[in-house]
């Protein structure tokens, strides 16, 4: 149990529109071990961003238990989530989300101003992280100086500065360009290798997929 | 904690939003030190035409000199008072004056105002130090003689040096201009006492004026005077004295400025709101991805109150800042204590700086409460969906 990164059994999720039941995710179980990097297929509103949002405890299940990072993050309060997440979680999102009036140093920053790190050394963490991602000399650009690819690349830095359990990628590669896809693509296979960091990326790109360890499939909310 | 260097780039990003919402809390602001500035202005110089060791007797419940009569007798049994100090000849430093309001037409637009004409004694001018002869002489004893306060002189038609003006069913001349230095007398006519009375028929005072020797001796002295079965007076410290005549108009002025300022701060407090309503819209997303890197609600709730917070205190500053320039304005109004008129600057004080900035400070937050919170309301997952 203590090598699995993530532990799903019996998981549901169900959204209502007006009184109207919709299922999302039917009876998942899934485990998911340290240091894996899977990829999750599917088509659209298959249930793979609900998936990763349960993962990244920004979601709550109907039922089932859900332990990321050896806790049950279903049991735990909202500000006990949002402690949880800043220190196990690193989100990458489709359309990069960075905040644009904050440098790419200061997007970096962001999580780590939820540590207790002095300013000094989330100055070395972010400084590393961006090295990592190659973008060491880009430090006071704004998100409009950067390529898309850039962004995704200060995204990946603010994902990984504060070395979380675990990585959650949302499309990571959607809206890039071949070269740019590839890139990124390089980056995570690169942290899951040589940093050993677990990953889940949602992706339809197959070409993605097919750099992650293990592919798994959503078909209407079940997983093959 | 969201570094604030995120709420103040958000703020000049919008940049015509921001501009507008601070110029809306600005203007109130600006209106708001402005009345209170007036008031205080009024305050301080009725209050400077007081001394400290001056103290004025008017007869009892009269309130001001203008309802005030004091016989003659009462008068001479209030001068030989012991606590009275001497003057440089030696005898006792008193005045015993009379006050009448007269109607002259205004210099600019000719509407009749209220002034007063005071008569005085040779020792007004000694017990009050600030009352300075700034041009020709003063009255002679006999004759039809006066000087006008600068102001007066200024406002009034007839009341320039050397011009001519009738009133108590005589002609007079202006001999001499005097300052006295922003206060109260600045806006009088004075002359000689025995032709005032004369004049207007009025064989009694309406005030007497002293120097105390001492003036811990105050209270004992005013127990003492007040208490004289002889006596229908009341005893005030001068400068007590004049601030009461402030009352009246500077509460009427507060309560009037306040109501009206409250009522435009329901306009710029719904600007404000707007303002911050459209940027938690805009920034949806944003909280989103803040709350999923790991942001409390409450970081939420304070980025955007800051946001609104900043935004006020910007225009409140403003609007100081703008109100200061009021100073240079001279501006004069009815007195209703005395009915009559008085000029005076807009003043401004650290207080009314610091509660004009404070009821900024308040705008924004009544702004910026309700945004705030539903911004910290939002759901992670609705909010990253949005666009």
């Amino acid at each position: 149990m203590s090598d699995s990164m993530v532990n799903i059994f019996g998981l549901y999720k169900s959204y209502y529109r007006d009184s109207l039941e919709i299922p999302v995710l039917r009876n998942i179980s899934l485990k998911i071990p340290e240091g894996e990097f899977l990829a999750l297929m599917g088509p659209s509103g298959s249930g793979k961003t609900t998936l990763l949002n349960l993962l990244a405890g920004i979601d709550q299940p109907t039922s089932g238990t859900l332990s990321v990072a050896g806790e049950e993050i279903s049991q735990l309060n909202e500000n006990e989530l949002a402690k949880w997440r800043s220190r196990h979680i690193g989100f990458i999102f489709q359309f990069y989300n960075l905040m644009p009036v904050l440098t790419a140093f200061e997007n970096v920053e962001l999580p780590l101003l939820l540590t207790k790190l002095t300013k000094k050394e989330r100055k070395e963490h972010v400084e590393t992280a961006l090295s990592i991602v190659g973008l060491a000399e880009r430090m006071k650009h704004y998100p409009r100086q950067l390529s898309g690819g850039q962004e995704q690349r200060v995204a990946i830095a603010r994902a990984i500065v504060t070395d979380p359990s675990l990585i959650l990628a949302d499309e990571p590669t959607g809206d890039l360009d071949k070269h740019s896809a590839e890139e990124i693509m390089i980056l995570l296979t690169r942290l899951n290798q040589e940093f050993k960091k677990t990953i889940v990326m949602v992706t339809h790109d197959p070409r993605a997929a097919e750099k992650a360890k293990i592919v798994r499939h959503l078909d209407k909310g079940e997983l093959d | 904690m969201i570094p604030i260097s995120y709420i103040i780039r958000n703020i000049k990003k919008h940049k015509i939003t921001s501009i507008l919402t601070i110029l809306g809390v600005t203007l109130v602001v600006f209106v708001f030190a402005g009345v209170l500035m007036l008031s205080n202005g009024l305050r301080a110089t009725l209050v400077a035409t007081g001394y400290d060791d001056n103290a004025v007797i008017i007869r009892k419940a009269s309130q001001t000199e203008v309802q005030s009569i004091i016989p003659y007798d009462q008068a001479q049994l209030i001068v030989a008072s012991p606590e009275i100090a001497p003057a440089k000849d030696n005898r006792p430093l008193y005045t015993n004056e009379i006050y009448v309001l007269i109607n002259l037409p205004s210099r600019t637009d000719s509407t009749e105002a209220n002034l007063v004409v005071r008569g005085i004694t040779p020792k007004s001018f000694e017990l009050r130090p600030n009352v300075k002869l700034i041009a020709g002489r003063l009255p002679q004893e006999a004759g039809s003689e006066i000087i006008t306060g600068e102001s007066a002189s200024e406002r009034f038609v007839g009341c320039g040096l050397g011009e001519r003006v009738r009133f108590g069913a005589r002609e007079w001349t202006v001999v001499g201009i005097f300052d006295a230095a922003g206060t109260g007398f600045d806006s009088e006519i004075w002359g000689d006492i025995t032709q005032m009375s004369d004049a207007f028929r009025r064989p009694v005072y309406s005030s007497i004026t002293f120097r105390m020797a001492d003036t811990s001796q105050f209270t004992g002295m005013k127990d003492r005077l007040e208490n004289d079965r002889r006596l229908t007076i009341e005893v005030f410290r001068e400068k007590e004295y004049y601030a009461n005549q402030s009352r009246t108009i500077t509460t009427f002025i507060n309560i009037t400025g306040t109501v009206i300022s409250i009522v435009f701060s329901l306009g710029a407090i719904v600007g404000a709101m707007i303002t911050m309503y459209s940027a938690v819209a805009n920034r949806t997303k944003e909280i989103g991805i803040l709350r999923a890197l790991g942001f409390k609600r409450l970081s939420i709730l304070l980025v955007f109150f800051l946001e609104s917070i900043f935004i006020s205190l910007t225009g409140g500053m403003l609007g100081v800042l703008i109100a200061y320039f009021l100073r240079f304005i001279r501006i004069s109004t009815t007195n209703w204590d005395t009915f009559s008129e008085i000029a005076f600057n807009f003043e401004i004080s650290s207080q009314i700086a610091i509660l004009a900035i404070l009821f900024a400070v308040i705008m924004g937050i009544a702004g910026g409460f309700l945004p705030a919170v539903r911004a910290s309301r939002l759901k992670i997952v609705d909010s990253l969906r949005s666009a």
